[in-house]
């Protein structure tokens, strides 16, 4: 065992452990850590860190990649961060001309059609994306989510039958003003649509229809109940959907 | 899908892992990804050539250095020390290295995944924190003893403190 001639540093430890070390000096740093066992076992314990490292994280790249993270979904909606929330506000703003609302009446102003509907765009594109958890309760407990979203939001809330289309679930929201109900349904090629109820001081409306990047909305209010209904930019799927939503609406009694 | 995009997607299981390691949370991790692939197809025309993985992992880093600035502000989430004498072995090691990680600077955390979890050389290092190959090396050493530390128990900063 011969001493190096030149002491070996720490940088030349680190750069030995990560195969950045050239290959001459090799030898004299194997040299140095076997005359050195403190260095050795710094060594070591670098060793079993990264040890360490991998086995605690490599398993995240066999895990499945999150539908939200698919290229082709990220070209069509781009996601938007803090921002988004700021440019939200602001688009509802600019679309709703400012203070010149204000003075046009209670009577379903659209300030309170743009900000229904961009809260229910919001909790559209949050959930819709969810694999694993959409909805609080599921599809198949109908009659329990019904009973407890009605009893929650203070009217009838009623999951509709929609052709083609299947209830996913169900979730409770905070609304603009109280609870909001949030039912998701999704068609035979994965398609989803929710459906945002909340209630709000406006008389009834004709149906609005909004856009928002690749997602659609249609807002109409009746019996002090406001209805959002949100799917992809297809409008004319999306109002074949809302005007089913509304008839069976009518027809429950609201 | 074009030979940028396939090249990019590729990428992500990789980004994945970084971004859990570095993030701890994995919806914030994904986050993270999220946001740097976004801004990587946005930029698509600008990226002409060169090392496509080095140029991922810079945005994914200065996304982070970015988030962890806007909540600078917030108290930081000191890891509780639970040592349930339950864990297994794998687990608690885990656990250890999660916490041992949290309580690194930014930049030597990013410094010590990015060359022993992603295998990257300092060369690319250095260009991803955008500094000297001898600042990487520091940071490296830093990290290293700081971790080595915290797994073995000790807490160096505060053992000299009277």
């Amino acid at each position: 065992m011969t001493e190096p001639n030149i002491p070996v540093t720490e940088d030349e430890l680190h750069a030995y452990v990560d195969n950045e070390l050239p290959a001459e000096r090799r030898a004299d740093v194997e040299a140095w850590l076997a005359a050195h066992p403190d260095d050795a076992a710094r060594v070591q314990s670098w060793r079993e860190m990264a040890d360490t490292l991998h086995a605690r994280y490599d398993s995240v790249v066999d895990e499945a990649v999150p539908k939200r993270l698919e290229i082709e979904r990220l070209q069509r909606q781009p996601r938007r961060w803090v921002y988004g929330a700021v440019a939200a506000t602001l688009m509802a703003f600019v679309a709703g001309g400012g203070a010149g609302w204000i003075a046009r009446g209670a009577a379903a102003t659209p300030s309170i059609v743009q900000s229904f509907t961009l809260d229910a765009l919001d909790a559209h594109r949050l959930y819709v994306v969810e694999v694993r958890h959409p909805v609080e309760v599921p599809g198949s407990e109908r009659d329990h989510l019904q009973q407890w979203l009605t009893r929650r939001c203070g009217w009838d809330v009623r999951a509709p039958e929609l052709a083609g289309l299947k209830l996913v679930g169900g979730r409770l929201l905070p609304g603009p003003s109280g609870p909001a109900s949030f039912l998701m349904y999704e068609g035979a090629s994965g398609e989803r649509f929710t459906i945002y109820t909340a209630k709000a001081k406006t008389e009834p409306t004709q149906m609005r229809y909004s856009v928002k990047g690749s997602d659609g909305a249609l807002f109409w209010a009746d019996r002090g109940v406001a209805y959002v209904v949100s799917g992809g930019n297809d409008r004319g799927r999306l109002t074949q959907v809302a005007q089913a939503v509304y008839d069976q609406m009518e027809k429950s009694g609201g | 899908m074009n030979a940028f995009r396939q090249s990019v997607e590729a990428m992500i299981p990789a980004l994945r892992r970084y971004a859990r390691a570095l993030a701890r949370d994995a919806d914030i991790a994904d986050d993270l990804v999220q946001d740097t692939l976004v801004r990587a197809l946005r930029s698509e025309r600008l990226f002409l050539g060169g090392d496509l993985r080095s140029w991922l992992y810079t945005i994914l880093t200065n996304l982070n250095k970015n988030r962890r600035r806007s909540l600078a502000r917030r108290p930081p989430l000191v890891p509780l020390l639970d040592n349930n004498a339950d864990a297994s072995g794998t687990e608690a090691e885990s656990r250890d290295i999660e916490r041992a990680l949290s309580t690194l600077v930014e930049e030597q955390r990013s410094v010590l995944l990015l060359v022993v979890l992603e295998g990257m050389s300092y060369r690319e290092v250095a260009d991803i924190q955008g500094v000297p190959i001898g600042t990487v090396m520091s940071r490296l050493a830093r990290a290293r003893a700081h971790v080595r530390a915290m797994l073995e128990g000790e807490r160096p900063a505060l053992r000299r403190v009277k």
